[in-house]
């Protein structure tokens, strides 16, 4: 990466006397780096250029997992970026507090983020102490499964509407030798995908008993004892499909090796580039097909404190681009997410988005758990959930009784 | 070495190979400052409930407890045990095996030692991908062994929980023996000719001369061996990090990935400093005793 910087600061010099006068290098770092999240990023940084200044791309590869630790202890460590992708919410919360975050008020007042930025806990999760401090940029929910439709053809059962008939196909499709469940070994994935099954089976207030009030007795309680049987169900289905990458699980479906994956609309980015068509080749079911709700979670670009006044300028010009409604339609129709304003015209997404803007029009949201815990409970749930999916011997009530201690620790 | 000579010139003790003394104060400083004042930081450090950036607000033993009622933790002190009892065990064994067979003055003993060594050369991480992608049940071994025929044949141990150490193992082992083997080699070679000659003509078989006569010569080499294999036992990471991350699960953890993770993605440092000060306790138990017995009471073997 640093080797790219250098490479890029070089070749920055050579271009500045031929060409753009006032172009200012703002590196930016971020985790996407699959196929269709490359191509999504590629619009943001068209756009930044066309303003002048020059986007230097700093992408960390290996997702958020391996990029944000690089990511603080740059910003820690006295060597900060120009802009850096964070999931708004806690994991730069400390930082912001630290004083080493740049305070976006201003810009946003003067562009109307209140306003045109839907829904509004979006911009709440930028806000610390009455101050704005990120740029959010899409909205990503996890609540999705996806589900190859050949993959079923080839078992010869009909595509599921809901988990249930999901769970219920899994033999045939075993006996197809199709795994029904792909789920990568990134502890992340698992942990996600149980929330997933929390708001699809209990429902979304006790989603919000247990995440946002962090209430102990429902966390052990019957709803979600439900829950755990359903992810012991789901680990039973993901036996087999030993990938580690989202993307490689992803692949898993698209290649009709594997029947379903729980992952977020992120994924609906990589069925794109590979031609498949909503609908015919995959269908989407948010929620489960069982509970209509989408969380809110998203990526917002955060912006270090930086002394040069040049780039401090440039990163108000990111900010703003990133807000406005053509690069929100572009960079989002490429992503898979939805936009972070309600007033832009997204006539070309396709089946999948729509089902999402319908719900997120609806009012069916709720918060990421990313908003919710501190990174140091998610961890913890990271590591409980990767060891109960990855081990048969551990029981859904000592995982939830693991659970339970979880949450009664979260702050 | 300096100190036993002493009597004669008593009073400038101190600006006795001056010259030596100051080019040594810029590592003094280093360790002192970076090695003994570093230790000490994260020490005082982990009794604090610092999250993303360090603050003095005290809590007493919560990380330790904390961190002694994580299964995840448990577990990767059970891996570290198993996977460094064994990689000493068989690094050892195998490392000397090999010394011993090249030192049977054999045709191309410099082929077969850089053969041998070419692993080392190799970074964990490569070594890492290298086995996960050997070990793994698509690509490798054992797809190659079911295409030629035998096709109930599976060897996964990367992704069946019980055994996912013991793939690591395996490529710690590849990578690890042949510095052992170079390091046996060079303590043979330093034993004199004349020994393996009176051993000759007394008769003594040779796997005899060996166990009784040149491995007890050879203590040096095999105290430094040790560390080195102890040390990269302790600080093993990388290696878990290329091949399973962890996985299955978190059946493959091990401490310096716990601590790294508490530390920068769960951005709990004060956690992360009480695992790394447990790591530090660890070897103490195990290095103290054994430096003060090595070289503190040791001036009797000059």
């Amino acid at each position: 990466m640093k080797l790219r910087s250098l490479a890029g600061a070089l070749a920055a010099t050579v271009a500045l006397p031929l060409g753009a006068a006032n172009a200012t290098d703002l590196e930016v770092t971020h985790w996407w780096t699959s196929g269709g999240e490359a191509a999504a990023v590629a619009e943001l940084a068209k756009a930044f250029d066309a303003t002048g200044n020059k986007w230097v791309d700093g992408a960390i590869a290996g997702s958020g997992g391996t990029a944000r630790p690089i990511m603080i202890s740059r910003i820690t460590g006295g060597d900060p970026m120009g802009a850096t992708q964070f999931n708004h919410g806690r994991q730069a919360q400390e930082l912001v507090e630290a004083g080493l975050m740049r305070d976006l008020t201003d810009l946003a007042t003067r562009e109307n983020w209140k306003e045109i930025v839907k829904p509004a806990s979006l911009l709440e999760s930028c806000t610390i102490e009455g101050k704005i401090y990120c740029a959010p940029v899409n909205i990503h929910s996890w609540q999705w499964l996806w589900l190859s439709n050949a993959a079923f053809e080839k078992a010869g059962v009909p595509v599921p509407k809901n988990w249930d008939e999901f769970v219920a196909a899994a033999p045939a499709l075993e006996k197809a030798g199709i795994i029904p469940l792909a789920l990568g070994g990134q502890p992340w994935q698992a942990a996600g995908a149980f929330d997933v099954l929390i708001v699809a089976i209990a429902g979304k207030d006790v989603f919000e008993q247990v995440f946002a009030k962090k209430d102990e007795e429902v966390a052990a309680g019957p709803e979600i004892a439900k829950v755990f049987k359903a992810a012991d169900d789901a680990r039973k289905m993901s036996k087999g499909s030993n990938v580690q990458d989202w993307n490689q699980a992803t692949n898993l479906v698209i290649t009709g090796k594997a029947a379903g994956q729980i992952m977020g609309d992120w994924a609906q980015g990589e069925f794109q580039l590979a031609g498949q068509k909503a609908g015919t080749d995959y269908t989407c079911l948010p929620g489960l097909g069982v509970n209509e709700v989408i969380s809110t979670g998203g990526d917002a670009f955060y912006f270090p404190l930086l002394e040069d006044e040049e780039k401090s300028k440039a990163q108000e010009a990111l900010a703003s681009t990133l807000l406005k409604p053509e690069t929100q339609v572009a960079f989002n129709l490429k992503k898979g997410s939805l936009p972070v304003r309600g007033d832009v015209d997204l006539a070309t997404a396709n089946d999948c988005m729509k089902k999402g803007l319908e719900i997120l029009a609806k009012g069916n949201v709720i918060q990421g758990t990313d908003q919710l815990l501190s990174p140091d409970s998610q961890k913890q749930k990271e590591d409980l959930f990767s060891e109960f999916f990855a081990n048969p011997s551990m029981t859904p009530e000592d995982a939830q009784k693991r659970f339970a201690e979880i949450i009664a620790a979260a702050d | 070495m300096t100190g036993q000579t002493r009597g004669s010139v008593r009073p400038n003790q101190w600006l006795r190979n001056l010259n030596a003394k100051i080019a040594s104060i810029p590592m003094i400083l280093t360790a002192v400052v970076i090695f003994v004042g570093g230790t000490a930081w994260t020490v005082v450090y982990s009794f604090t409930n610092s999250k993303l950036l360090p603050r003095l607000a005290f809590v007493g033993l919560d990380q330790y407890e904390r961190l002694w009622a994580a299964p995840r933790w448990l577990i990767s002190i059970q891996n570290l045990a198993v996977y460094g009892f064994f990689s000493l065990v068989f690094s050892l064994v195998i490392g000397f095996v090999l010394a011993a067979l090249m030192d049977q003055k054999i045709r191309f003993e410099n082929t077969f030692r850089t053969i041998m060594l070419y692993p080392f050369a190799l970074s964990f991480i490569v070594t890492g991908l290298v086995w996960q992608w050997l070990l793994n049940p698509q690509y490798g071994i054992q797809s190659i062994v079911r295409s030629l025929g035998w096709t109930s044949f599976a060897f996964d141990p990367l992704y069946n929980s019980d055994i996912v150490i013991y793939g690591i193992l395996i490529a710690a082992l590849w990578q690890g023996t042949g510095l052992v083997m170079c390091l046996m080699l060079a303590g043979l070679r330093g034993i004199d000719e004349d020994i393996w000659k009176a051993a000759r003509v007394d008769g003594i078989p040779m796997w005899k001369t060996y166990m009784l006569i040149i491995i007890p010569m050879m203590r040096g080499v095999f105290i430094t061996t040790l560390v080195i294999i102890a040390s990269g036992i302790v600080k093993v990471y990388d290696l878990v990090v290329a091949q399973t991350s962890g996985g299955p699960g978190i059946a493959s953890e091990v401490p310096a990935k716990y601590v790294y993770d508490y530390m920068f993605l769960a951005q709990n440092l004060g956690q992360g400093f009480a695992a790394s000060t447990m790591m530090l306790v660890t070897v103490a138990i195990i290095i103290v005793p054994w430096a003060y017995l090595e070289f503190g009471g040791g001036r009797k073997r000059g």
